[in-house]
């Protein structure tokens, strides 16, 4: 991922950035030789996946919403999604969908050379209710291809329950690990398995300590812009890895650093130390515009602290880590407690949540144009965090991919809007605050 | 007297009277709200904002700072017992006068243009001749007190309007098509709305005071004497910008520092709590933006929701309307009070509006029928809009262009009464001024009174 300057000035890269790009651009090199490597490959969504298994089998997994979402932010998914359009499908389908779809059938992929066909869809439904057709769509694309699918039973109370658990560990015993078994050749090695989810572990508590350490003053990261960055390793192929664990321990060494010398995150416009606002943000961000959107927080010194999409892979706040010594139930816990598995009234304690413990000024919501699953009920969450903390709360509204549904024009007017009102109810308080204690 | 936008900075002058202006530049018009040291309201402008903001920006200032003068001027009359029982009748005449200026010379203008564009046709110009020749007679009585003013102030509607049933008449007696006549008008008519003139207060005061104590029928030299002292002591303080605040859609073309640069929705907020200061909703439907902004006791803005992209249901769509109609958007809503009966309409897309009307009128619904049912859907998805932001629950003030359309207030109404009224002993109070689409620029000159501190004051300074 590039961090071209929108204004055209030079931002500095750091270190884990440079790393990062290097561990990305090398697994699609992998990826686009996968054909004549003899490499398998497997499709599977982020929330929940399940990559140590996958790479415990050695096959290599492709996320088709990393791959719509890299399209947009290299200007191609509005020519990804007219393709899609062209093939009938309509404007108000999921934009991601679209975006892979569109991909397929112009022979392409993010960076510009085609993907390898699947060896297998695993499906692991979780949460996205367009996920399972989606790859019925995919299906269609590659007849061959196996198909697994792991049905992950909704929070809809927010717990987990011993039976569903069990649900998914059926499944996966049943259903999935006999599928890669079939489509590799191999038998699965749980002492590989093990071994994996160590070091996923280790890559994770330091992505937890990164994270949290928006809680300070000033903030050394943007936990919605700059997260999105440093969820990519861990949320797709480097969970489990040396890469991946190298990769967040430089990442922790980097923010820890940053938050000794006072130093906010480096945003488009620059490092951004002097922090007005500080916010919580739900819901994805819009790909296509992303610079131009978080250059309009960064002009208003706005920070984001933390987000609910940097949990979209997986929640680890709560205190789940992969687990060697309880491989496959904490494959399980993994899939059944991702963000978007979560209901509507979890996801509003989560948020409010984070508007206390990250002492947030406001919070705001994106809400995403082609994206059923996620949007419908984020108004109601909305009024229900403003009862809940006290703050009021932001409404965006844009999309993932598409980027006829971006008014530049309407977000800042938005944008400017509710920071203007942030900062009038501070001073409001203030003044109030100052009649109190004459 | 002339004010650039380039040229505002905030301290303009050391010394002389001392002004906060508000400017709220619009999609569609541009607005602007001088103030005085004690928030009263000195003068309002406001001009059509075209394509080019820095010009309406500047014609909307010079026209608030020539009511400012003139409010400040009928202040020096109503302080001298001589003249003041005179005030009454003086400062509408005095104003006429000024109008009367302006659109002479605005006039003036357009015919030269025409005149340009229609050279070496003969027929046609000798209809364009016969045409202005009767706009000239015409303008006289126009702004003679005698006749109702024109229901529009704006240059565009008022002589676009004679023209058009001029040029009928004229084209059909010289064999001139009507539309090569009219096709003249409209290449004109930006032209002169972009080209700049001086009709400044200074400039133009003491002849527009002459012409009214002309027709003055009492006058004495006393009264003259007394008016023309009260007229050179205005002149001798000139207004000074204290400080200035822009808002609206065009903000980011003003030369002003970030923090002289508010969003209109805390304007309308602010704007609607000084006018109403019971406000705690706020309904703005503007040209391209409709917003709901919830305010507390304050005029805070506490929560707001506005449209998306998408512009349906605005100003804009009226304006498409009364296009497709043939008729000036300021006739709309006069014509669908008329209406007997209210035809359902689905459809607020501004792009399907033309298709939407054509369907109706093919169907034999009548003009006012639709446009009934036209302003109940569009005040429905304001409602949604409402509804999202919090709904309302104590006093809605309805605010910006779109709140001047008296069919639009009747349907918002209805469906606050509809939607909010159940198990209330009274209705719900909607408050609506005649100078409703003032609202976000009195909000920003307020917010230009307090300072350039972000924070608000805990109640205006209005003495």
């Amino acid at each position: 991922m590039s961090t071209r300057d929108t204004e055209g000035g030079h931002v500095p890269k750091e270190p884990s950035m440079i790393k990062q790009k290097e561990l990305l651009s090398a697994y699609y090199d992998r990826l686009v030789a996968a054909p004549q490597t003899g490499q398998k490959v497997v499709y599977t969504f982020v929330p929940g996946n399940l990559t140590e298994l996958l790479l415990a089998f050695d096959v290599l997994p492709v996320l088709p919403e990393i791959n719509a979402l890299q399209s947009a932010m290299r200007g191609r998914s509005g020519d990804f999604i007219a393709e899609a359009e062209r093939a009938g499908h309509s404007e108000d389908v999921c934009s991601y969908v679209k975006c892979d779809l569109g991909m397929l059938r112009a022979k392409s992929g993010p960076t510009g050379k085609p993907l390898p066909p699947p060896d297998l869809l695993l499906l692991s439904y979780t949460g996205c209710f367009t996920f399972m057709k989606w790859f019925e769509l995919l299906k269609q694309e590659f007849p061959k291809a196996e198909v697994a699918m792991l049905h992950v039973p909704y929070q809809a109370d927010g717990v987990v329950t011993p039976e569903m658990r069990q649900y998914v560990l059926a499944q996966l015993r049943e259903e999935v690990v006999p599928k890669l078994e079939r489509i590799t050749g191999k038998k699965l090695d749980e002492d590989r398995l093990r071994e994996l989810m160590e070091k996923s572990a280790l890559a994770e508590d330091d992505f937890v300590a990164v994270l949290e350490a928006g809680k300070k003053k000033p903030s050394p990261i943007d936990g919605y812009f700059g997260a999105v960055f440093y969820i990519a390793p861990l949320f797709s192929a480097f969970r489990g890895t040396d890469d991946g664990v190298a990769y967040y321990r430089l990442l922790r060494e980097e923010v820890e650093q940053r938050a000794a010398e006072g130093r906010g995150p480096i945003t488009p416009l620059g490092q951004l130390d002097d922090q007005r606002i500080r916010l919580v943000v739900e819901g994805p961000p819009c790909w296509t515009s992303f610079r131009e959107l978080w250059s309009m927080f960064a002009a208003e010194k706005a920070v984001v602290v933390a987000s609910t999409y940097c949990k979209v892979g997986g929640l680890y706040d709560t205190g789940f880590r992969h687990d060697p010594r309880r491989p496959f139930d904490s494959l399980a816990d993994y899939c059944l407690g991702c963000y978007t598995n979560l209901s509507l009234p979890s996801r509003t304690d989560l948020v409010a949540r984070y508007v206390r413990e990250y002492q947030a000024d406001g919070f705001l919501v994106h809400s995403v144009k082609s994206c059923n699953s996620f949007s419908a009920g984020q108004l109601l969450m909305l009024r229900s965090l403003e009862k809940k903390t006290g703050v009021p709360g932001g409404f965006l509204e844009s999309d993932l991919v598409d980027p006829r549904y971006f008014s530049g024009a309407n977000v800042k007017n938005r944008l400017e809007s509710y920071f203007q009102m942030l900062l009038a109810r501070r001073g409001a308080a203030a003044e109030r605050a100052a009649e109190v204690t004459p | 007297m002339t004010y650039a936008i380039s040229d505002m900075p905030p301290r303009a002058a050391t010394h002389g009277f001392p002004c906060f202006v508000g400017i709220d530049l619009g999609s569609t018009t541009s607005k602007a709200v001088v103030l005085d040291e004690d928030g009263r309201i000195l003068g309002r402008g406001i001009t059509n904002s075209r394509s080019n903001y820095d010009l309406a920006c500047r014609i909307a200032r010079d026209e608030a700072f020539v009511d400012a003068q003139m409010t400040r001027l009928a202040r020096e009359l109503a302080a001298d017992p001589v003249v003041e029982p005179h005030v009454s009748v003086l400062r509408p005449s005095v104003e006429r006068s000024f109008r009367y200026r302006q659109h002479v010379r605005q006039l003036a203008t357009l015919r030269r243009v025409c005149f340009e564009l229609a050279a070496g046709q003969g027929t046609l110009e000798g209809a364009l001749a016969a045409i202005f020749d009767e706009m000239e007679r015409e303008a006289e009585t126009m702004f003679s007190g005698l006749r109702p003013r024109p229901s529009s102030e704006f240059f565009r509607d008022v002589a676009g309007g004679q023209f058009q049933a001029l040029a009928e008449k004229i084209a059909a007696e010289r064999r001139v098509p009507f539309e090569t006549v009219v096709g003249v008008l409209d290449r004109a008519m930006p032209r002169v709305e972009n080209e700049p003139d001086d009709l400044s207060f200074e400039g133009n005061a003491r002849d527009a005071l002459g012409r009214a104590l002309g027709r003055y029928a009492k006058r004495s030299d006393v009264l003259s004497a007394a008016v023309s002292a009260a007229l050179d002591r205005v002149i001798a303080e000139p207004p000074f910008v204290v400080r200035s605040v822009g808002t609206g859609y065009g903000r980011a073309r003003l030369p002003f520092p970030k923090e002289q640069i508010r969003s209109e929705i805390l304007c309308h907020g602010l704007g609607a709590h000084a006018t109403f200061p019971q406000t705690r909703t706020v309904l703005d439907i503007g040209g391209q933006d409709t917003k709901a902004v919830q305010v507390d006791a304050d005029g805070v803005v506490t929560g707001f929701q506005m449209n998306d992209r998408c512009a349906a249901g605005c100003g804009r769509y009226l304006g498409y309307v009364a296009d497709e109609m043939g008729l000036g958007v300021h006739e709309l809503g006069p014509l669908a009070a008329q209406a007997s009966h209210r035809v359902r309409i689905s459809s607020t897309c501004t792009v399907f509006a033309g298709a939407e009307l054509r369907d109706r009128l093919a169907l034999g619904e009548k003009r006012e029928d639709i446009l009934a049912g036209l302003h109940r859907a569009i005040l429905l998805r304001a409602m949604s809009l409402l509804a999202r932001s919090g709904g309302v629950r104590e006093e809605l003030t309805f605010t910006g262009g779109v709140a001047s359309n008296q069919a639009a207030v009747a349907a918002l109404r209805e469906l606050v009464d509809e939607h909010y009224g159940e198990g209330r002993s009274e209705p719900l109070r909607i408050n609506v001024s005649p100078d409703s689409i003032f609202t976000g620029a009195r909000g920003a000159a307020l917010f230009a009174l307090r300072g350039p501190a972000a924070g608000p004051a805990r109640g205006e300074k209005m003495s």
